[in-house]
């Protein structure tokens, strides 16, 4: 079974959890990440690995809930369990692989949105482990939306903050701090990451294409599977169509068609969709089938 | 000889009514029409229908059984060869194996063997007949990747002579393709999978889920550190392949193996379960094998008009003729000789037609079927909401990669030879994972050969 051992709230409607899963706990690595179903009738919903403790044989996963499937989650209460949990899956982050004096040799910038904050935190946590200080921004829309920021800023090099109503740090988006520190204090940068909802994702790629600095991003696509079995997590990288769920999720910002991967992300939600699906129902009843 | 009598038909459900329900569209035989049929073998001395048959089940003996209403006598016969006799009697191709070659299909028709198999896979599963005899614990552990028809079948042997078995499964239900891929209305999920996995379970086999070997553990560790002394590999073949043809990313557009995995694993027909699926009015399915009529049929009962392109003739359909029939039977228009060129999306980047070009058929190709080649000029649209791409598909390279030594051929399948082996030592593999895309029945024969060589393995390299 596995458990919840540990359930905190981060901020609105944002809960970090610890979950019994010795396995995955034993052969996580950053930027991987696992896939949760609550119940028997339940969705396989995908979350990032945000920690992992090898002793007590736990996982960390943060949800923010959006919908039905990530409001079950959230309702779970410690001592609770998830029916099935399985991972880690995606390949580790890049920098899992760089020898250390390769990324000591180099100035990364972490660039995270809103729940985006907590698959960011353990790999600046590694980072620091390992000798390698990084800069962080952190944007939410406002100062009680913003989470993990005490125990980013232990950690960090420096942490920025940007809300969107400037109740804390710049007020802006995570690309007015990036494009501040680039163009007025002097920072330069050979790498960034960024991790959070696509949009911001694709702006930041924008922003860092104009700079010329490799960026790396997390894909949040639809799946299913997430074991390269059925393509709902398809990308298009460059020239390549690629699978989220094995490829990645971690992608050259530079190369991902961001509006193609914000459209497929809607699939089952936009309000086409709803209209196509009623429209179904009711051709349905005028055929009249049993469902 | 009672050969005089046709064979018995089946009774099935309606089309017009099946095409509205998940249900199973063949009933099969009751216990006096499988008696009936069952008269008809003539119970050959040299009978080519066992040859046929992959596992070489002792089809006469358990026919004769039948005849004189020993079912449970039937069922130990087939027990001795197969674990899945209600899955292999509904979804072997029997025309092309063990009916193929009967002796009553020279002049007349075949003894139906795959309905009388399934009658006694579900009168042993009905009665919940307890068949295998499991030996002594012998003490040592072998680990299956997989818990599709190959793993099943080699962890069945295995633990039959007293090997402890684990089976490893990445998805949350054990099965492979028979639990994800085949639909319920050709294959029920709890009556007869379920069932015959349970019996499996019996045999003291633990089926471990959410495990994804290459990622969740290696097959080192498996062997280093969890103390395995054999692992066989069953992961199957389930990556799908695209067209690469403009459009393919639009809104609408899923791979078979997406949309048979929301209806069957996530059971997105049922509204009480959360997962969606999205099928639109119109739906084009692209292909012509079994697993495109599956797709074909399952959208038809969802709701939508279904249309299957496929870029040969209807001869070539590599589909089951049964299958193809019952697709007919239940609506499905197919539009054979055409290719689709391209997708073509609405301006919100949703599917609203597919562009196709008319084919004819040229010289023999490499695999001797009549190459397609396009018509110049004549180049058509179909309007629809949802294109099923189901152009086949290709194992996945999650083990291999992760596992040093196990090498694969340039179709990415596993190199296995007769017996199972690998080209590393102490791993076996059989099944689609090293066929590419067969047959249920062919997975099931490669499991129980490596069951075999993984028993001479061990005992060599422990007990000498
Ligand atoms: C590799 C990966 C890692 C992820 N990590 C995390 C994480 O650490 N924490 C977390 O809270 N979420 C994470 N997500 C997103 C999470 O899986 C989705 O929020 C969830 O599937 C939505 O399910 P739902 O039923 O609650 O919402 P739905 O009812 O399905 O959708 C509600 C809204 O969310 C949008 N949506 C649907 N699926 C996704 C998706 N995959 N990503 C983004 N938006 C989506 C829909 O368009 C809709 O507007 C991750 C996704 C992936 C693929
Ligand atoms: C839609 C469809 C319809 C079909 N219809 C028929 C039919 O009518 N008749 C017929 O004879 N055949 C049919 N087939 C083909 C048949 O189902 C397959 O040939 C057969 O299932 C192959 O068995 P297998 O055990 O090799 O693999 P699979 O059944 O594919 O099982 C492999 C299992 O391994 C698991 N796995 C994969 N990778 C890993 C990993 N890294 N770690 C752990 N587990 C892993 C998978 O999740 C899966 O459960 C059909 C196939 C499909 C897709
Ligand atoms: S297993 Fe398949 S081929 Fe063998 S006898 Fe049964 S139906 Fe025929
Ligand atoms: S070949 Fe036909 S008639 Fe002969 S034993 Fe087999 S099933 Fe019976
Ligand atoms: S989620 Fe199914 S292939 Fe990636």
């Amino acid at each position: 079974m596995f458990r919840i051992t540990k359930k905190t709230l981060l901020a609105p409607n944002i809960y970090l959890m610890d979950v019994y899963a010795p396995r995955i706990a034993k052969a996580a690595k950053p930027g991987q990440f696992l896939i949760v179903r609550v119940h028997e009738k339940g969705e396989r919903i995908p979350l990032t690995i945000c920690d992992y403790n090898v002793e007590e044989g736990t996982v960390t996963i943060v949800t923010q809930t959006v919908g039905a499937s990530t409001n079950l989650i959230c309702a779970k209460e410690e001592g609770d369990a998830f029916l099935d949990v399985v991972g880690p899956l995606g390949r580790p982050s890049e920098f899992v692989e760089e020898t250390l004096d390769d990324l000591k040799s180099k100035k990364i910038l972490f660039v995270a949105g809103g729940v985006g904050t907590a698959p960011v935190y353990p790999q600046v946590k590694w980072l620091h482990q390992q000798g390698v200080d990084v800069d962080v921004i952190i944007g939410a829309k406002s100062k009680e939306h913003i989470i993990l920021n005490e125990q980013m800023s232990a950690i960090a090099k420096n942490v920025y903050i940007a809300t969107d109503d400037g109740s804390l740090g710049t007020k802006g988006l995570v690309t007015t701090v990036l494009t501040d520190l680039i163009e007025n204090k002097g920072k330069a940068y050979d790498v960034v990451v960024a991790i959070g909802p696509m949009i911001m994702m694709k702006f930041v790629s924008l922003t860092t294409k104009k700079y010329n600095i490799k960026t790396i991003v997390s894909l949040n696509t639809l799946m299913v599977d997430g074991t390269g079995m059925c393509g709902a997590c398809r990308v298009s990288v460059g020239e390549k169509i690629l699978f989220t769920c094995v490829d990645g999720p971690e992608f050259d910002g530079h190369l991902v068609n961001f509006d193609e991967a914000m459209r497929r992300q809607i699939m089952y939600k936009s309000a086409e969709g709803q209209k196509l699906r009623k429209q179904e129902k009711e051709s349905d009843e005028s055929c009249q089938c049993e469902k | 000889m009672a050969n005089k009598i046709p064979r018995i038909p089946v009774r099935e459900q309606d089309p017009n009514i099946r095409r509205t329900n998940f249900e199973e569209v063949s009933y099969g035989y009751n216990s006096e029409e499988a008696m009936l049929e069952a008269t008809r073998c003539l119970n050959c001395k040299k009978p080519k229908c066992v040859t046929a048959c992959p596992v070489s089940i002792n089809i006469p003996a358990f026919i004769q059984e039948i005849a004189k209403g020993n079912f449970v006598d039937a069922a130990k016969v087939i027990a001795a060869d197969s674990s899945l006799p209600a899955v292999c009697g509904r979804v072997c191709p029997q025309e092309s194996q063990c009916e193929g070659d009967c002796i009553l299909g020279v002049k007349s028709e075949p003894v139906a063997i795959g309905k009388l198999e399934r009658f006694i896979g579900d009168y042993a599963n009905e009665n919940q007949l307890n068949l295998a005899e499991v030996a002594a614990p012998n003490g040592f552990k072998v680990a299956i990747i997989g818990s599709g028809p190959a793993g099943l079948a080699c962890a069945t042997d295995l633990a039959k002579i007293g090997y402890e078995v684990k089976i490893f499964e990445a998805l949350h239900k054990a099965g492979g393709v028979l639990e994800y891929g085949i639909p319920e209305f050709r294959l029920p999920k709890e009556k007869v999978v379920k069932a015959e996995i349970d019996n499996v379970r019996r045999l003291g086999v633990k089926i471990e889920t959410d495990v994804v070997i290459g990622r969740t553990v290696t097959i080192d560790e498996l062997i280093n550190e969890e103390g395995y002394h054999a692992v066989f590999v069953g992961s199957g073949a389930g990556l799908p392949k695209f067209m690469d043809i403009p459009g393919e990313n639009l809104n609408g557009v899923v791979s078979a193996n997406e949309f048979l995995t929301r209806t069957n694993l996530m059971k997105a027909y049922d509204e009480s379960y959360d997962t969606p699926i999205f099928v639109g009015s119109n739906v084009v399915v692209v292909g012509g094998g079994n697993v495109a009529m599956d797709a074909a049929r399952t959208a038809a009962r969802l709701g939508a008009n279904v249309t299957v392109v496929y870029r040969r003739s209807k001869t070539e359909l590599p589909a089951r003729v049964e299958e193809v029939h019952h697709a007919e039977e239940e609506g499905i228009v197919f539009k054979l000789l055409t290719n689709p060129t391209e997708i073509i999306g609405d301006e919100k980047g949703w599917v609203k037609a597919i562009k196709c070009i008319k084919m004819d058929l040229g010289e023999p190709d490499a695999s001797g079927r009549r190459r397609p080649i396009e018509v110049p000029n004549s180049e058509f649209e179909v309007k629809t909401d949802v294109v099923i791409m189901s152009l086949g598909t290709s194992p996945n390279p999650l083990i291999s990669t992760t596992t040093p030594g196990l090498n694969l051929n340039k179709w990415q399948c596993i190199i296995a030879d007769e017996k199972g082996q690998t080209t590393r030592e102490g791993v076996f593999a059989g099944g689609d994972a090293v066929t590419g895309a067969a047959t249920v029945i062919l997975a099931m024969g490669a499991g129980r050969v490596a069951a075999k060589s993984i028993d001479e393995y061990i005992k060599d390299k422990y007990q000498n």
